[in-house]
């Protein structure tokens, strides 16, 4: 595996930074990973953690509103943010000449981002169009990842939506705001990265610059958000005014990553067994022998595994048309999952999923963008930033025995079943 | 510890300036060949070793004037890779994902893709099962029905997307009925294409001839051209696929409101003419683009995004064809804003013209046009897509390495003067998707046709 030397080092108020320094790229990359989510969010403020990352670009001390985005653009860069279950991510990428540029951007955000209300229902106007665009006003809008969870998860960190309810968004105050940056934005609660076109010496030496005298305060409290996996199958449907097609999804509890990484990697090593590629077993079977469904996909996580902690969701998902019975699909993904529970793939099976995930390790390496947040969100999630360099080994050394054990694991009467039913064209 | 936003916002030291920039380290200069060989293939390879993968690209010419073409080509391209005399659909995703590699093939009205990539050390069976694929696909009669059946139902799925609806209606009212329209063909076509049809349709148009193939990464460049011309030994052919009839001209009219009864959201496809990469004038319209709404920091996002709040999503772009290029405009806005954003983005179109980009304003675009460039090309996948694009319209790779010296010759007045003839609000058609009981102040404003 191409991987990059790594140098990790903590500043006294508590920032952690990881250094991947590359000889030769003309360009660096630089994240910001916070740790908290939209699990994190209280009762009453569905979708804030979201609305706060758009509020994060809005201005800081130095830094008059527009100011961030222009002066990233203006060094030629690109730049985003992205709120997940347990972290939220703020990321450019820009040509070399741009890094202090970046680390001050970073720093005078984390130090004093300027919270105001004229911003604050700015961005609550932009987020309902986010959510407009991407949920309301188009078909399988959230799904799986805003239907599935209620279904499957009991507490309201779990199951909630984690786009927001409109009512909650406009209910968003300026003191919410304050509070939650002091709560959650402190140094000692995040990671930066940089990857790329970065000399480590150099680095430090800006780090300390624009980070060393960000004010240290106390990391909040990580709460548990375990919960029992169900104890018995949960069937809930959604009604869907533009699907034009139903479709199904079905979520699984995984192991815990951080605890039981082996376990977690042999239900990855499955999914990629049952539907990644032509050949896999619910391909084969649900698309091209009894052409039950036009697509079908299975993975770990709601977002892509690997970026979640405890608990998280194991997904089969598929669309399929209005002769075909949700009944029927489910009963055979449940027959292709016996199988492999009863009998263990082939070797081959194996070799197939593991070669494919050491060739999308090497390319999303080599985007400079997915290698900086994965070494970011390795590092925050399980404090280990070169576990992503061990993953191809790890994936191949997963055995037909562990493949049987997770098809095992994934019960029918432990399991939420969603069914989208389509009235597309109907109002 | 409870402060105030305010609080928060202020610290004792103050405002701090913003630091200068640092040097910049060179581009690494690329070992490559561009040649073309006797089948007519042109073949462009990089040596780019920054992982061990090797990203491949394909673009065969694949326009038709026939209507039922589009759903040919798109059955086509479904069983294209479902196997061979040589493998089964089976045997051939087995070899390639033991190698790492995925290959997948798509089709829009210009032309026939097959995009993929595979582990450096798999490149002989990447090659092998392409050619294998160019010279024997079957279109087995049962692999040409299921993948026919998906496409009817991906189709509706397709269909029921309000961009897909916007993109539908967009190119009618621009280019009418011209081939170059017909992205996605209709369910009932594509329910009676026959196998032997398309195994027609291949013999006839997946050709050799006027074909690109760009192979990127850790590879040496002429053993692969070697090993290239070995592997598609058997892919030949002296007639090459005639291009489509160049597409009209877009003028501009009235914007269409197309009935979507209950929508929440409206879409906004505006669209005018633009110009070809090849023209002297196009590093300016790429900046003025930028200036206009290419860019976060474009005049169109900074006014209804981030000060009206009206959109999450405005941006434009240029859209290459194989005769010039247009100029595409596109906003998502609530219902009862629809009107409002109509307004202030032809506003920005004026006041393009008018109140042109002044030299700090130049000197932000030069450098984001160039820096973004340099980002999109820094990895094996994103410098194939870029070299690809380029050779479809003729450019080779030097113009790709000569591009930053030409947007940093670009001057005020070639902004201004582009920007006042091509951003006229009154060169712009388009299309707005949305409930039109709801929309009736637009009619208000003008130049809009409601049903």
């Amino acid at each position: 595996m191409t991987s990059s030397e790594l140098h990790r080092f903590t500043l006294p108020n508590g920032l952690r930074v990881v250094l991947a320094p590359d000889p030769i790229s003309p360009v660096v990359g630089v994240s910001v990973h916070y740790d908290v989510g939209f699990r994190s969010e209280p009762q009453g403020r569905t979708g804030f953690a979201h609305l706060f990352e758009h509020l994060m670009f809005q201005g800081s001390e130095s830094l008059e509103k527009l100011a961030h985005f222009r002066h990233i653009q203006a060094s030629g860069g690109t730049f985003n943010g992205s709120t997940h279950p347990d972290y939220t991510d703020y990321y450019a990428v820009l040509p070399s000449a741009g890094l202090e540029r970046i680390l001050f951007l970073e720093a005078d955000r984390m130090r004093a981002p300027k919270l105001t209300e004229e911003n604050l229902r700015n961005q609550i106007d932009v987020v309902k169009e986010e959510i407009r665009l991407n949920v309301l006003n188009r078909p399988y809008g959230g799904f799986p990842w805003i239907l599935l969870p209620p279904v499957l998860f009991d507490s309201f960190a779990n199951a909630h939506n984690g786009y927001g309810d409109f009512v909650d968004l406009e209910q968003a105050s300026i003191a919410d705001c304050a509070e939650f940056f002091d709560t959650y934005y402190a140094p000692a609660n995040a990671v930066l990265t940089i990857a790329g076109a970065v000399e480590p010496d150099e680095a430090r030496e800006l780090i300390d610059r624009h980070f060393g005298d960000v004010p240290p305060r106390p990391r909040p409290d990580r709460p548990s958000f375990a919960e029992p996996p169900p104890a018995a199958e949960r069937r809930d449907q959604h009604t869907d005014p533009h699907a034009p097609l139903p479709a199904l999804a079905l979520g699984y509890r995984v192991p815990d990553p951080a605890t039981e990484l082996d376990a977690y990697l042999a239900h990855l090593m499955l999914s990629g067994v049952l539907a990644d590629g032509d050949g896999s077993r619910l391909q084969q079977r649900l698309v091209h022998r009894d052409g039950l469904v036009s697509s079908v996909s299975a993975g770990c996580g709601l977002f892509g595994p690997l970026e979640a902690r405890d608990p998280d969701v194991f997904t089969v998902t598929a669309v399929h048309s209005t002769e075909v019975t949700a009944d029927r699909v489910l009963g055979a993904v449940d027959e292709e999952v016996d199988r492999l529970a009863g009998e263990e793939p082939d070797e081959t099976e194996l070799r197939k999923v593991s070669a494919r995930w050491a060739a999308s390790l090497h390319k999303e390496h080599d985007r400079v963008t997915s290698r900086t947040l994965g070494l970011g969100a390795f590092e925050l999630l399980f404090g280990d930033p070169g576990l992503i360099y061990e993953l191809p080994g790890r994936i191949a050394a997963v055995t037909p025995a562990a493949v049987s054990a997770a098809a095992k694991s994934l019960r029918p009467d432990s399991r939420a079943v969603l069914t989208v039913v389509p009235a597309g064209g109907k109002s | 510890m409870t402060r105030t936003a305010d609080e928060i916002g202020r610290t004792a030291r103050g405002p701090r300036p913003l630091p200068a920039l640092g040097t910049q380290r060179p581009q690494p200069v690329l070992q490559s060949v561009d040649t073309v060989l006797g089948s007519g293939l042109r073949v462009i390879v990089v040596r780019q070793p920054s992982v061990p993968m090797v990203e491949l690209r394909l673009r065969i010419p694949f326009g038709g004037t026939d209507p039922r073409h589009s759903a040919r080509a798109e059955v086509l391209s479904e069983t294209l890779l479902a196997g061979t005399s040589r493998r089964d659909r089976l045997e051939l995703d087995t070899d390639l994902a033991l190698v790492g590699g995925e290959l997948r093939a798509g089709v829009d009205p210009e032309r026939l893709s097959v995009s993929g990539s595979a582990l450096a050390s798999g490149l002989p069976t990447l090659l092998d099962v392409l050619g294998d694929a160019l010279t024997g696909a079957t279109y087995a009669d049962d692999e040409v029905s299921v993948e026919r059946t998906r496409l009817v139902e991906r189709i509706a799925v397709a269909r029921s997307q309000p961009s897909v609806i916007a993109r539908e209606a967009l190119q009618r009212r621009r280019y009418g009925d011209h081939p170059f329209t017909r992205e996605m063909p209709v369910a009932e076509e594509v329910a009676v294409v026959t196998p032997e049809e398309v195994r027609e349709l291949h013999r006839a148009s997946v050709l050799s001839r006027g074909s690109v193939l760009v192979l990127v990464g850790d590879v040496d460049p002429d053993d692969t051209v070697a090993k290239l011309a070995t592997a598609l030994a058997d892919w030949q052919s002296d007639a090459s696929v005639a291009e489509l009839q160049p597409l009209p001209e877009v003028t501009g009219g009235d914007l269409q409101v197309v009935h979507r009864p209950g929508a929440v959201q409206s879409q906004l496809r505006l669209s005018a003419r633009a110009m070809a990469r090849t023209h002297p004038d196009y590093p300016a319209m790429q900046l003025a683009n930028l200036a206009f709404g290419g860019y976060f920091s474009s005049r169109l996002v900074e006014n209804i995004r981030e000060d009206k709040g009206y959109t999450y999503h405005a941006r434009s772009a240029a859209e290459f064809t194989n005769s010039g290029a247009s100029l595409l405009v596109e906003a998502d806005t609530a219902t009862d804003v629809t009107a409002a954003a109509l307004w202030e983005i032809r506003y920005e179109l004026g006041r393009l013209g008018l109140v042109p980009p002044d030299e700090s304003e130049m000197d932000t675009l030069r450098r984001y046009a160039i820096g973004s460039l340099l980002i999109a090309t820094a990895s094996q996948g994103g410098l194939a897509s870029q070299l690809t694009a380029l050779a479809g319209y003729g450019l080779d790779p030097q113009w790709l390495t000569d591009h930053p010296a030409r947007l940093a010759a670009v001057t005020e007045e070639d902004v201004a003067r582009v920007a006042l003839e091509y951003f006229a609000p009154t060169a712009f058609t388009g299309v707005i998707v949305g409930d039109a009981d709801a929309l009736g102040s637009l009619r208000g404003l003008g130049g809009v046709s409601l049903p």
